[in-house]
């Protein structure tokens, strides 16, 4: 059972990791595939790492549980890094004059 | 007075790290908790004025709750959000769909750390991207169309000055 | 169990040849570490799909932790480190005439 759930929780993390990775590609200009890099950020590395970490508890033990509790501490440590190294990366591109696309 | 607040910041410092110690470590025998205590008492005595800096604990309190409660919420703006980006990413003419803006909005907080958490949140939310930011919260936001630059400061920046307010 | 890990990291790898496209023919500076940035947070949760395929996640998990960690420092060194410098635009030509 458990199995099921957090295979269809990896397999929504790989969906979203799809959407952004099409999103790098398909949108036109700089800033707009910032927007899509952040779903693979956000939402891709959530669902993934919940379904690994209900998958790491799969047969409750002290050393399991530590183990899903450490997973879940990666995903808090890219939701507070993540934004600032998206923010380093757009201040580059606005001190060094790169123009948003508007649209015609 | 001031060194009592001291030792309180340095007791909450010593009792986080070491809470994390015996997370990462996983080994409960003695001589791998002493080791962690040692390291712990080091570290909290150097920076026990860094990780702490409001000068009263129940206001830390009260923000430690509010934050439980905001973050599940932050959550579910974020699912939203996505779900509104996944038909344009997948549309035909991507470029009629589009209309990439940077508007500026403001926001009454001068809290720094509230400022800090506000424009994070906005980063973290798919559509929308903090550019700039100051101290006097004037801030840039790229937003990618005309929805999510309409759903600015809105219910998040009332939420956070909420969390913020003294 | 072992066949769900295994077919989900080999989708996993070849969705990461998508970010290297861009990271390979961005047309700035900024292109390439935005590529860098999503390939090394889905090489984080590759390490511990491996993790769970040697059976051995509570070592893995520390790799992956470093490894985001590195990840982090290394996008915002880079993008210290080309602040205000030329060649980041993409028409140079047409800014310098």
């Amino acid at each position: 059972m458990i199995v099921y759930i957090s295979g269809i929780l990896i397999a929504g993390g790989l969906f979203f990791f799809l959407v952004g990775s099409i999103g790098m590609i398909r949108l036109p200009d700089f800033y707009s595939r910032l927007q899509a890099a952040g779903i693979i950020d956000t939402m891709g590395l959530l669902l993934s790492m919940s379904g690994l970490a209900i998958l790491a508890l799969n047969e409750f033990t002290l050393g399991n549980f530590l183990s899903a509790l450490k997973i879940i501490f990666i995903v808090v440590f890219v939701f507070l890094t993540g934004p600032t190294a998206t923010h380093a990366i757009v201040d580059a591109g606005i001190r060094a004059g790169l123009k948003p696309w508007q649209k015609k | 007075m001031k060194t009592k607040q001291r030792i309180i910041t340095f007791c909450i410092t010593f009792s986080i790290l070491f809470l994390f110690w015996v997370i990462f470590s996983g080994k409960f025998d003695l001589f791998h908790l002493s080791l962690g205590i040692f390291s712990c008492l080091l570290v909290s005595w150097v920076t026990s004025d860094f990780l702490i800096v409001t000068s009263d604990i129940s206001r830390f309190i009260r923000l430690f709750m509010g934050f439980t409660l905001y973050i599940p919420w932050l959550i579910w703006q974020i699912v939203l959000s996505t779900i509104h980006m996944i038909p344009i990413i997948f549309s035909p003419d991507i470029h009629n769909k589009i209309n990439p803006k940077i508007i500026k909005i403001k926001s009454k907080m001068r809290d720094n750390v509230g400022l800090v958490t506000f424009a994070n949140s906005i980063t973290l939310t798919p559509g929308t991207i903090t550019v700039v930011l100051n101290t006097y919260g004037d801030m840039a936001v790229h937003a990618i169309d005309d929805e999510c630059a309409n759903s600015l400061p809105g219910d998040m920046g009332k939420k956070v000055e909420a969390l913020f307010r003294d | 169990m072992d066949n769900l890990i295994l077919y989900s990291s080999i989708v996993l790898s070849l969705l990461m040849a998508i970010p290297l496209y861009r990271t390979v023919m961005g047309p700035t500076v900024l292109d390439r570490f935005m590529g860098v940035n999503s390939i090394g947070t889905q090489t984080t949760v590759l390490l511990i799909m491996i993790g769970f395929l040697y059976k051995r996640v509570d070592m893995f998990i520390d790799i992956a932790l470093a490894y985001a960690l590195l990840n982090f420092i290394s996008v915002l060194a880079a993008s210290r480190y080309f602040h205000k410098s030329k060649g980041l635009t993409e028409d140079m030509e047409s800014q310098d005439s």
